[in-house]
This record gives structure tokens, sequence and C-alpha cells, in this order.
């Protein structure tokens, strides 16, 4: 199969409609995706190798362990020392980084385009042989546990969305935050890393994207001599945890040091699975986008200048991921104004496209920012990688992009409204808030509580 | 066998630098005295454009500290015959994105748009109406004032917050640097200041365009007459007051967070100054090249202190700030600090190895690469260019003035802006419980 397939990549006559082929795609026999997009704007590359693993798939009580790994893989192989993956990029005129969601993690290096070979080698050699040791663990959970104090503990707000996604969901492990419990992370071993990066680390479980000034025959040639001999290996059955129906609505504050409070109300919502029948997830992601999508939305307009409730109001949806989605509104209230008036002003917007519908222009405007926005992101590399790899890792398919955006393009305002009297019942709602405390420079620094109700 | 490795790929990289030109700079003045930079591209149906004014945060008086701010944030708070709404309508029909920043030398607006003919000038022309005629309708000030307050008030509750404005006081007393807003100079401005802001600074003669994108020269020169018709031609910016050093000093400020906030720094470089090449290329090993710096090393890698720490020099018109940074667990920000202090002396001592110097030299001259390739990248280097008056072949020679840096001018360059004696040091929630 592999044979046929670099075949047909390399005899161009073969090569069905040049003008959509990219990006380009093919696979390794062990399993490995690589997917190619050709930019030829400016000398560079990014190389990007997406594992479908992220937080979700951890086991309980080792929360974190998904992001602890992507630091580990940092820590050096056989052939390159610790910190020496960074410092090769560097010295190629490059940067590189990695990042970790709920559903999965990601490694990209940017480079001057005669670089991609090297970056390419190294990433096929720490997908196999990475040297994990006591040692270097010991100093870099202490580093990932900083982390978590910086983003997290010190930061109010991060606090209430990780309580909000703690009450949401009780069976889905979308429950455990991606940085992990602290507690999780203060008992973790070397050995539960190692663990995780034997259990996810493989071909067949990866996803190599490039975008750049390159020739996607010579990246697939690339690919497969550096990642041609790693060897598949069985995945473990991923269970679907799947959340039971909510049945009732759920409440929780945050108590820590700030000024404005902060509320956050999240709708058990469905996500895109079927990119060609489905209707509500595209008529939802429109729906996010009347409400918070550009500069003129509503609540902004609403809430923030005509009302002067709010001190800040957004609307979020995400559809397309690999676990189950939530649509959020979250907000302050203006000075003078409480908690429970916002509350009641973010539903009074929910309310009024539930009763009246939103109007042709609203839809028009929407879509325009779409077709504009897809304009705009061919203006980087990143950005393009980043869309390519995402479909991949939520099952859609970079080739359903196209499609997801004429989809939306399609959504009629009935189907707006429909969904607004759909999926917006208390009995599916988990409202968060923000208990602000005076900064109390004496007392001692506290735990982070988050009380369940 | 590590070593002909390394050697082969020393090679490849020789090889992998064909002189790169960067694209070139197109420059003119408009009879009106707007100073123009223009890069034409056609490969995507897009137009980016930002003009400038010398009219920062350090133009206004430190009495109505958020005046350069708030006449920024206000400019498409209304025109005349358009209410903010319907601004923020038709741009938004038009697909075009208007951006809106101020620093402490310069006000911005900028604008995305698609470069068809009816998207871009119908963009163009309201973009040239709020700049022009803007009316800061009074019920809208108020409402932004209150919100400015409010955040302010939520800034002061926040340790990151507190730290930079007290560390920007100590380096600046008595320095329009030194100024942040508070709720008492944001509550004291009034609608007829801002009209005599904007009347005052957003002038011609203090105004730079930057422009890329699927123009022409010629289109490009009819766009900026549009956009900039209708501005007072005003007076050229007069400069701003020069910095003096402060004294070394160690501030502590109570707070109960979990981490300590710990910057360190003092004014230290002006835009254009010579030595800034040396300073790039010094502070690279230092703490501004990521992963690889001192800093990392000695304060993340081997002592898992901090999970982001890093220097950095931000040239202003006038001096701008030399700082370190870094959070850390509060119970340890004396061992930390007393690291990062190390690692601060040791580099004003010795400078740069061999080594670390190759190495700094090779990421910032190749990386540059990657630092232009994209149009919104690329509109960033045009308005520093542009705004702060530097060669016009800024990036052409980059490459060549970062590979000739030694390491004795490294070490003479940090000699000269970073001193021991001027070193301003801001803690927040620093000790130990």
């Amino acid at each position: 199969m592999k044979k046929f397939l670099l075949a047909l990549m390399l005899c161009p006559t073969l090569m069905a409609a040049p003008a959509r082929a990219n990006p380009f795609e093919t696979r390794l026999s062990n399993g490995l995706r690589i997917i190619v997009k050709e930019d030829h704007r400016a000398p560079t590359a990014v190389n990007m190798v997406w594992y479908q693993a992220g937080a979700m798939d951890e086991q309980e009580g080792v929360s974190g362990v998904a992001h602890v790994l992507e630091h580990m893989m940092f820590k050096g192989t056989k052939k390159i020392g610790p910190g020496e993956f960074s410092r090769r990029v560097a010295a190629a005129g490059g940067n590189d980084n990695a990042f970790t969601t709920a559903d999965y993690t990601a490694y990209f290096e940017q480079v001057p385009k005669a670089r991609l070979a090297e970056m390419m080698a190294m990433e096929a050699d720490r997908m196999a042989h990475l040297e994990l040791t006591e040692k270097e663990f010991s100093s870099e959970i202490k580093v990932v546990m900083e982390e978590r104090r910086w983003r997290t503990e010190d930061q109010p707000q991060s606090k209430v969305y990780e309580g909000l996604m703690a009450t949401a969901f009780e069976a889905h492990p979308y429950h455990r935050p991606v940085i992990g419990w602290m507690g999780d992370l203060e008992n973790m071993t070397y050995q539960d890393a190692r663990d995780w990066y034997r259990t996810w680390y493989a071909p067949n479980n990866a996803t190599v994207v490039v975008v750049g000034d390159v020739d996607h025959k010579v990246v697939f040639r690339l690919a497969e001599k550096e990642f041609g001999a790693i060897p598949a290996r069985a995945l473990p059955r991923r269970r679907p945890r799947t959340e039971p129906v909510q049945e009732g609505i759920r409440r929780i504050s945050v108590k820590a040091p700030a000024r404005l409070p902060y509320l956050m109300m999240a709708w058990k919502a469905p996500k895109l699975q079927d990119v060609h029948k489905d209707r509500d997830p595209y008529a939802l992601e429109v729906l996010s986008g009347i409400l918070d999508g550009h500069e003129a939305a509503r609540l902004g307009r609403h809430l923030v200048r005509e009302q002067r409730i709010a001190q800040s109001a957004g609307a979020g949806y995400d559809g397309t991921l690999r676990g189950e989605a939530l649509f959020i509104l979250d907000g302050q209230p203006a000075q003078g104004h409480t908690i429970a008036e916002l509350e009641a002003a973010l539903r009074a917007e929910i309310k009024r496209i539930q009763d009246e519908g939103v109007s042709a222009e609203e839809l028009a405007r929407v879509k325009v920012q779409t077709i504009a926005g897809q304009v705009y992101k061919r203006d980087s590399m990143m950005a393009q990688a980043m869309e390519i790899g995402g479909a991949e890792m939520n099952g859609l398919g970079w080739r359903s992009l196209d499609t997801l955006l004429e989809k939306v393009r399609s959504v009629t305002a009935d189907e707006v409204q429909a969904v607004a009297r759909k999926y917006f019942s208390d009995d599916t709602l988990t409202v968060a808030v923000l208990d602000p405390q005076p900064v109390d420079a004496n007392a001692p620094p506290r735990p982070a509580p988050v009380h369940h109700h | 066998m590590k070593r002909i490795h390394c050697l082969l790929v020393l090679l490849a990289g020789l090889l992998a630098l064909p002189a790169q030109a960067a694209p070139a700079i197109q420059h003119w003045v408009t009879p009106e005295g707007v100073r123009v930079y223009f890069i034409e591209n056609h490969d995507l149906p897009i137009l980016d454009l930002e003009i400038d004014f010398a009219a920062g945060g350090a133009y206004a008086p430190a009495t109505k500290a958020g005046l350069a701010g708030l006449t920024n944030g206000l400019l498409d708070g209304g025109i005349e015959g358009l209410d903010e709404e319907q601004i923020a309508g038709r741009l938004v029909d038009l697909g075009a994105r208007l951006g809106a920043a101020v620093d402490a030398d310069r006000a911005s607006l900028s604008l995305r748009t698609l470069s068809s003919a009816t998207e871009r000038d119908g963009a163009l022309d309201l973009m040239q109406r709020i700049l022009t005629h803007p009316v800061f309708p009074e019920a809208i000030v108020e409402r932004e004032k209150a919100r400015a307050i409010a955040a302010l008030q939520e800034a002061d509750t926040r340790p990151d917050a507190i730290g930079s404005k007290r560390f920007m006081a100590a380096l600046y007393p008595g320095h329009p640097y030194g100024v942040t807003p508070t709720v008492d100079t944001v509550a004291r401005i009034t609608r007829d200041d801002l009209i005599a802001f904007h009347q005052r600074y957003y002038a011609a003669r203090r105004a730079v365009v930057s422009l890329i994108g699927d123009v022409s020269r010629g289109e490009a020169e009819a766009l900026v007459r549009r956009l900039t018709a209708g501005l007072p031609a005003g007076v050229a910016d007069a400069g701003l007051p020069p910095v003096s050093l402060p004294d070394a000093a160690t501030i502590r400020i109570p707070h109960p967070a979990a981490q300590s906030h710990i910057w360190i720094g003092m004014p230290a470089l002006k835009r254009g100054d010579p030595d800034s090449y040396a300073l790039q290329v010094g502070n690279y090993t230092l703490g501004g090249g990521g992963f690889v710096s001192r800093l990392m090393k000695e304060v993340r890698e081997k002592r898992g202190y901090a999970y982001s720490v890093y220097s950095g020099f931000s040239a202003r018109r006038e001096m701008g700030p030399f700082q370190i940074g870094l959070q850390t667990k509060r119970e340890q920000s004396a061992d930390a600090l007393k690291v990062v202090d190390g690692v601060l002396s040791g580099f004003l001592h010795d400078g740069p190895t061999p080594a670390e110097l190759e190495a700094a030299k090779r990421n910032l001259a190749d990386s540059l690469a990657l630092r232009t390739d994209s149009n919104a990248k690329l509109l960033g280097y045009l308005a520093v260019i542009g705004f702060y008056g530097l060669p016009l072949d800024y990036l052409d020679t980059y490459p060549a003035r970062i590979r000739a840096v030694t390491a004795d001018e490294v070490r003479a360059a940090f000699a000269r802006h970073v001193e021991a004696s001027h070193l301003v040091t801001v803690i927040v929630a620093g000790d130990a419980r």
C-alpha cells in the first residue's frame, strides 16, 4: 500500500486535480500520517508532530501527566542530551515549543526551510527514543508546579473555569484540568511519565504536519526516511467515558483575591459528528458568532455598551473536539451591578433569540467574518498548520475544513433560533462564579478552595 | 561521531543561506508631511495598514495619565453621521478589522482588509473619518472612563499588575515613562481633554503610515492621500525629556499570592542606539534566547524554580527599560533571586563564551527569515522603522550587523547600559511564611 502511494506521489501525471491537491497527504506503513501544505511566500517552514493523546486520556490520580510528558520530551534521547533539542533548533535559526490540550499534544519547530530535514530527524528520534530519567523528572515536575501556580492558583478566572469544568463533567474526563491537580502533580513519578510515553507515543497515534516553502514529495521522502523504521504499536482501547445526562442546574462559587466578580454559564451542547448530516453544531457556531463573533456582536453591544450591566461579556462554542461540547457565556458585571443582574441579562439575550430570532443582516455579518477570516489566515503558516493538525486530532480530518465553512455559510435564521430554543434549558446548565475577596497581604495563601454544590 | 555530525549540520547551515534579500521598502513623504513606508506584495488579496502618531502615553500630562489611551480607544466611538454601533457594523460588513493600540511613545490605528476595491476603499474611508473627525460623545466618554476605572481597580489586586506599575515608577521617577493611569487620573479626564489631545497630537507632521499588501505604488499613494486628508498639519514631535538613572533599590510589596513576582532592571536603551546589536546578541545568551539562555538554564532547567524567566531590552524614543522577570513559589523567592543575581553579575563580568556568542549570532541572524515571513510581521517592522527613523535597509543589513558583533563589544555595551548601581528590584509577595 505504501509503495503504491509513494509511486503515485512521485509521478505527477497521475496526480488528479493539482490545483486542489494542496495540502498533500500520505501514510507510512507504520500508520504515521503526513500532511504537507505548500506555501511558497517565504523561505521558511513549520514542522509539527501531533499525538492524539491529551489530558482526556489520563487515568484518575495521574492528572496532568500528558502535559508533564510534553515537558519531558525536551529532556533528551540517547543521541540528543537534555536541553540539546532546543539548542539545535535555535542553532538552525528557528524556534520550538509544544502544547497540550484535553484532546492532544503537539510539538513544533519554525525554521528556515533548508533546516526542515534536521527537525524531522529530531522529532523522529524523540518519538521513539526518549530517555526519561528520574533526575530530569524530579527537576521538571517542579517547573510544572510553578506553571500551575502561575496559570491557575494565582489566576481567579482560571480557578473559576477549572471549577466549572469539574462540575459540569462528572464522568467525562474533561472533568480534570489539563495542567493536573496539584496533589496529583506532587505524587507523580517518572514511571508515570514513562508509562504515558510508552502507551501513546507511537507513529500510528501521530500526525506530521508541514506547512511552508517545501516540495511535498521531498517531505514525504524525508518522513519515510526518518520515521519509517519506527514500529507501530497496539494502542489501548479508548473508552468513551460518556457523561450522563445532566438533570438539574449546578452552581459553584470560588473565593479568591479580586475586585470584580466573574460569571461563567455552561450548557451541555452537541458536538459535530457527521460533517455532512449534522446541522445543530453549525447553527450553534453561528449563534456564538452573533452573540460575540465580532466588534458589532450582540453581547458587547447590548450588555457592555447599551445597558452597561457588564464590564465584559462573551460567548463561546467549540463543537469540533474529541470529547463533549459546552456552550459557554461569561462576563464581569459592571461597577454597581451584581452577578445576579448579569446572569439575568445573559439569559435575556438567549431568550430574545428564542422569541424573536436573528436578522438576515446579523447572519450575513457572521458569514462575511468567516470568509474574511479564512483569507487572513493564509498570512500565517503557523495558523494553517494549526488548522490542519486540529482537524486531524478531533477526527474530522483536514478534508472536512472546506465543508465546515460551506456548512456554516448555509445556516439559516430559523436554525439559529431553533438551537437557541433547544439547548438552553436550566437542567443542563452549570454556573460558576468568582466571589471576590479583599486582597489581604497578611493572609496566608489559600490552597484554592472549590465548592461543589 | 558527534563532531562530524555537528560539522555537517554547520555546513548545511552555511549552504542554506542564500542572500535572501528582504522585501524592498518604498518610502515617500506626502506634501502634508506624513512619512510613508510601503512594501508591495501581491501573494494574498489583502492589505495591512497602520498609522502611528507621536501620541503615546508619555505625551499626556501626569495628572491625566490614561488620556492617550482613552483618546485612541474612543476614536471609533462616533463620527459625524455614524454612531459607534454603525461604525462597528459597517467594518464587520466589509470584513475589515480595525485595531487601536497605545504604548509609551506611539498611538496607532491599524487596518486589515481584503484588497478588492469595494472592501478596501470602504474600510479606508471609514478609517479616515474615524481618524480625522471623531466626536467623542459625552455619554460614551463617561462609560469608557467607568470601565477603565473598574479595570484599574481589578488590576490593583493582581500581583503582576501591581509589580509592573511599581517597577516603572521606580525606574523613571519624575519622567513620563514612570507614570501609569490611576483611578484618580482617569476620573479627572474630560471630553474636552480628549478633543484637545486629538487635535494636537493626531497631526500629519507627527504621523507615519506603513502599509503592505496587494496594491500598486500608485494605488498606495492614492490610499495614503485619502487616509490622511483632513489631518491637521500640526507640529512635528519635539521629543520627550531625557531620562535620568535611578539609584539602585529593592522594593518589597506584600501580597497573598502563591508566587512571588520579581522584576530587576533599569532604563537602558534608545531606539537607533548603535549598541543595540551588541545588546541583542548579549541578551540572547543572558535571558532572551528562550530555552537556551543562561537564566533559563540556571533558574528553570537546573533548579525548577520558575516556569518563565527572561531578560530583555525594550528600546524607546528615550531610554526604554532593560528588565529581567520571573515568578516563583514565594517560599523560595530569596533563593531564586540569588541565582538570578549571580547569573546577571557573572554575565556582566565575563560576557558570553565564544560558543554562546556564536549560537546567539547564528540564531538572531538566521531567524530573521522567520520573523518576516508574513505581512503581519513585516508590518510590525515597517512601523518601527518608519516611526523611529531607522534606515530603510535595516532588515537587509541586520544579519551582517549581528554577525559582526564581538564578545568585547557585548561586554562593553552591557557595561554602558546595565549598571549595578542603577538596578531596581521589585518583589511582590516575596516574604516566606
